[in-house]
């Protein structure tokens, strides 16, 4: 288990070693540059020389590549341009407040999806499945940045039950109901388009296991129809079921974008949205970075609860 | 049946969930204390050190926390005193010694001295002084005429510059002139843009990312205290949510109102504050080459765009049609003679064929968005019709900002005939100085991009910049307005007036032309 463990984190070096140069060198070839970003309309060309000078920009890109992975490669982020501070700070303050976010839509689709899936299965054909296919469709097919702004619109100006957007009140506040308050319109808007397709996907693997021997072994036992499904069906049907749900919080992850954008989320998304449009190379970077090692982890994370659940994948 | 309990079960869970959100959902309206204001802002400012910044996006906070020697006098773009009693000027405008208030100290407790002027202009100035590196400070060629700062005494500080330039006094009272807290720097070096200190009438806080920046009252003020306990700027970068905000009680005040929501605002429960201010939309035209090169087709594209039309159409209102290069804002240099061009497609097409330029085929820059644009795809798109009617091809090509700035900055030369662009400046001088001169064309590093020249307006300009006398400078800006109108180096498309929208709760709030936000009387019940 251990070597499997190894093998996994090793072959993950070169996945982020490619998202560095490759995250570089679109920051290099994208038009524009962080001193005309930073000086708006008084971007003269001494202007941005003199401000390129000053940020390293006048450096060759060979150099001021290795330069920026050798400070990586000691936890040295470097400084965002626009924001005047560490990158490091930066991304781990925004990290946690999306980890907040995508965390609760996940857990909330994987809950919620695995649930319809199971029943939608139990049920084939039959009058709850219809209701949850119809349901999951709309779901799946309504985009959620759309989805978020008529829920501000219904939640927060209409009936004013909900904060419009934010993380926190912004007097007071900033305990646990406060965090809920703010947190389930973005969470339900977010998980709303992945809970369909766990939905869809856990009915499928259900509905294969439902067909198999043992299930009827168990029925034909009298084994309680509750405890087949949820007790021996849905076991077996984890193993199809747990790569889908890897998958999925990566699209939770990169859904988050937009919701935090609609609701004004201070997560890493928008900070990269922001970072992006200011031409603040190394936040980018170094968020991109960031991002991409925590994806391949949680890969590896899944990858071994597979490994765990089925052994014949540990080979 | 098994799943009926089940279902029988999961009803009762979902009741309870219920009723624990709708505990939770109930206090929402009461979100905002008095005393407390709520602004929403557009965006995060990029740091508080009004040395390092150029949105006026954050001028809005720092011009709460800092003050200048000297500042505009509400209501107007004319400077009065501030952390300065008094100055004088020497006879030839190179020399000017300040008067500093006494008993001022900023919010860390250190006091403002002559010492901490000097500290300042060195910091931005001088690349051997020992916090130069806690810059960059992009603007800091505001004070490129300064040759030395000295403290004289205390209270007394001397600024010597290179050449008589009228506009200092003017940058003074801008963000980049504003004075902070030299022990400040000291203690927290390039962090000193999230620690600041100054002496403003309200004192920083707490800075949460992409959340919240908080001021609270300086009860040491010098002056009158502020009536707020308390101001808090929210960035909501999306236009939709920082409207939803407004709607529901979330934010007191909502800056930079898009024009089609206006209409949302129209209730007893809602103020729009609207002020011109000095900035100018315009279109550059390429008058080194092609159909433009002719100043008869310049001056047909004044006549052929329907200048009302995109104000009242496309910007709803929330702008006027300009006359010339000088916004009126500008009250005391803007030559109220000059008449807009009328909407004339006949003249313009008469122009044209005089012209020889009949079916031209122009090259149009337009950016999505940016620093003052408006509404900038909507306009190009008007902009283009309205051209087509009188005959020219238009071909629009659309780049994102910066993008955009990086083409349109070099020179249109080979690549546009047209391109548009807006600036918001603190004095008459630097729009035209930077971008209608003939020693500002690109490639000696201004921003006249469509080459422009003519010897009259560049004598007329340099003679204002080192007029010291008021009326004398008032006199060749206005003179300098009636000959580029006549030149049309540009359409000259629309003044924005900047709006605002308080609840009902907020009183003593008005807009300022400079477009600062100053909150000093501003209460909230």
């Amino acid at each position: 288990m251990g070597g499997y463990i190894l093998k996994r984190i090793l072959s993950a070096v070169p996945v982020l070693l490619g998202i560095t140069v490759i995250v570089f060198l679109i920051m290099a070839m994208i038009p524009g540059d962080p001193a005309t970003a930073i000086l708006g309309s008084y971007a003269t060309p001494e202007n941005v020389e003199r401000l390129n000078r000053h940020l390293g920009l006048d450096q060759p890109l060979w150099r001021q590549y290795f330069t920026w992975l050798g400070n990586l490669l000691q936890g040295d982020f470097g400084r965002s341009f626009a924001l005047n501070r560490p990158v490091l700070d930066e991304i781990l303050d925004r990290f946690s407040a999306t980890l907040i976010l995508a965390g609760t839509a996940f857990v909330l689709c994987a809950l919620l999806g695995i649930a319809a899936g199971v029943v939608s299965a139990a049920r084939q054909y039959g009058l709850a499945d219809k209701a949850i296919t119809l349901v999951v469709i709309l779901g799946i097919s309504i985009p959620s940045f759309f989805l978020g702004m008529m829920m501000i619109l219904l939640f927060a100006v209409k009936l004013r039950w909900l904060p419009a957007s934010g993380m926190y009140s912004i007097w007071g506040g900033g305990d646990l109901p406060d965090l809920i308050r703010h947190l389930s319109m973005p969470a339900l808007a977010l998980a709303v388009v992945a809970t369909g397709v766990i939905a869809r996907l856990s009915r499928g693997a259900m509905l294969e296991v439902l067909r198999q021997d043992f299930i009827r072994t168990a029925r034909a036992k009298g084994v309680h129809e509750r405890r087949v499904i949820w007790g021996h069906a849905l076991r077996a049907a984890m193993v199809g079921i747990i790569p889908v749900l890897g998958i999925q919080a990566g699209f939770v992850l990169s859904g988050a974008v937009y919701i935090e954008m609609v609701f004004q989320w201070p997560g890493v998304g928008r900070m990269l949205v922001d970072a992006i449009l200011k031409r603040d190379i190394l936040l980018v970077q170094g968020g991109v970075v960031f991002i991409a090692a925590c994806y391949v982890g949680f890969n590896i994370l899944v990858d071994v609860a597979q490994s765990l659940l089925d052994p014949r994948i540990r080979t | 049946m098994a799943f009926s309990a089940l279902t029988r079960r999961g009803f009762g869970v979902l009741t309870a969930a219920l009723l624990a959100t709708s505990a939770l959902v109930a206090p929402v309206t009461a979100q905002t204390p008095p005393g407390v204001l709520v602004v929403g802002q557009i965006a995060e400012p990029q740091s508080l050190d009004p040395h390092a910044v150029t949105a006026v996006n954050d001028f809005r906070i720092l011009m709460n926390i800092y003050e200048g020697l000297v500042r505009y006098a509400p209501g107007t773009l004319e400077v009065e005193p501030a952390l300065a009693e008094a100055w004088e000027i020497s006879e030839d405008g190179t020399v000017y010694i300040f008067t500093l208030r006494e008993g001022v100290t900023f919010h860390d407790g250190s006091a403002l001295d002559a010492e901490a002027v000097v500290f300042n202009f060195q910091r931005m100035l001088n690349e051997d002084h020992p916090y130069h590196n806690t810059g960059p400070f992009p603007l800091s060629f505001f004070f490129g005429a300064v040759q030395g700062v000295e403290a004289l005494d205390a209270r007394t500080v001397r600024f010597t510059l290179n050449e008589p330039y009228a506009p200092f006094l003017s940058n003074l009272a801008y963000p980049t002139g504003l004075i902070i807290s030299p022990a400040a720097v000291m203690q927290h070096g390039a962090a000193f843009g999230r620690n600041p200190s100054g002496t403003g009438p309200f004192r920083f806080a707490e800075w949460r990312s992409n959340e919240r920046v908080v001021v609270t009252r300086n009860d040491s003020y010098w002056g009158e205290n502020a009536a707020l306990d308390a101001v808090v700027f929210r960035p909501i970068t999306d236009a939709n949510t920082r409207v939803a905000e407004m709607l529901s009680g979330g934010i007191d005040v909502m800056v930079e109102v898009p024009p089609v929501a206006l209409s949302q605002f129209t209730g007893a429960n809602y103020t729009v504050h609207e002020q011109a201010g000095p900035h100018v939309w315009f279109l550059i035209l390429n008058a080194l080459e092609g159909p433009f090169a002719d100043v008869r087709v310049r001056q047909a594209a004044n006549y052929a765009i329907n200048r009302e039309a995109i104000v009242r159409d496309v910007l709803e209102g929330t702008a006027t049609v300009a006359a010339g290069p000088t916004p009126p804002a500008f009250a005391w240099a803007y030559n109220t003679d000059l008449e807009p061009y009328p909407y004339d497609p006949d003249r313009a097409r008469a122009l044209i064929a005089e012209a020889g330029a009949e079916g031209a085929q122009l090259t149009f820059y337009v950016t999505e968005g940016g620093s003052g644009m408006l509404d900038p795809v909507a306009m190009g798109t008007a902009i283009q019709a309205d051209l087509a009617a009188v005959g020219f091809d238009v071909r629009i090509e659309t780049y994102e900002w910066n993008t955009f700035l990086g083409r349109v900055n070099p020179g249109l030369q080979g690549k546009a005939d047209m391109a548009q662009m807006a600036w918001m400046t603190n004095d008459p001088d630097t729009l035209p100085f930077l971008a209608l001169r003939t020693a500002a064309w690109p490639e000696q590093g201004g921003f006249n991009s469509g080459y422009y020249s003519n010897p009259e307006v560049d004598a007329l300009l340099e003679a204002a910049r080192v007029a010291t006398d008021q009326d004398e400078r008032a006199r060749l800006y206005r003179e300098m307005q009636v000959i580029v109108q006549q030149d049309a180096p540009w359409v000259f498309v629309a003044n924005w007036m900047q709006n605002a929208v308080t609840s009902d709760r907020v009183g003593g709030f008005s807009l300022e032309p400079s477009f600062f936000l100053l909150l000093g009387d501003v209460t909230k019940n």
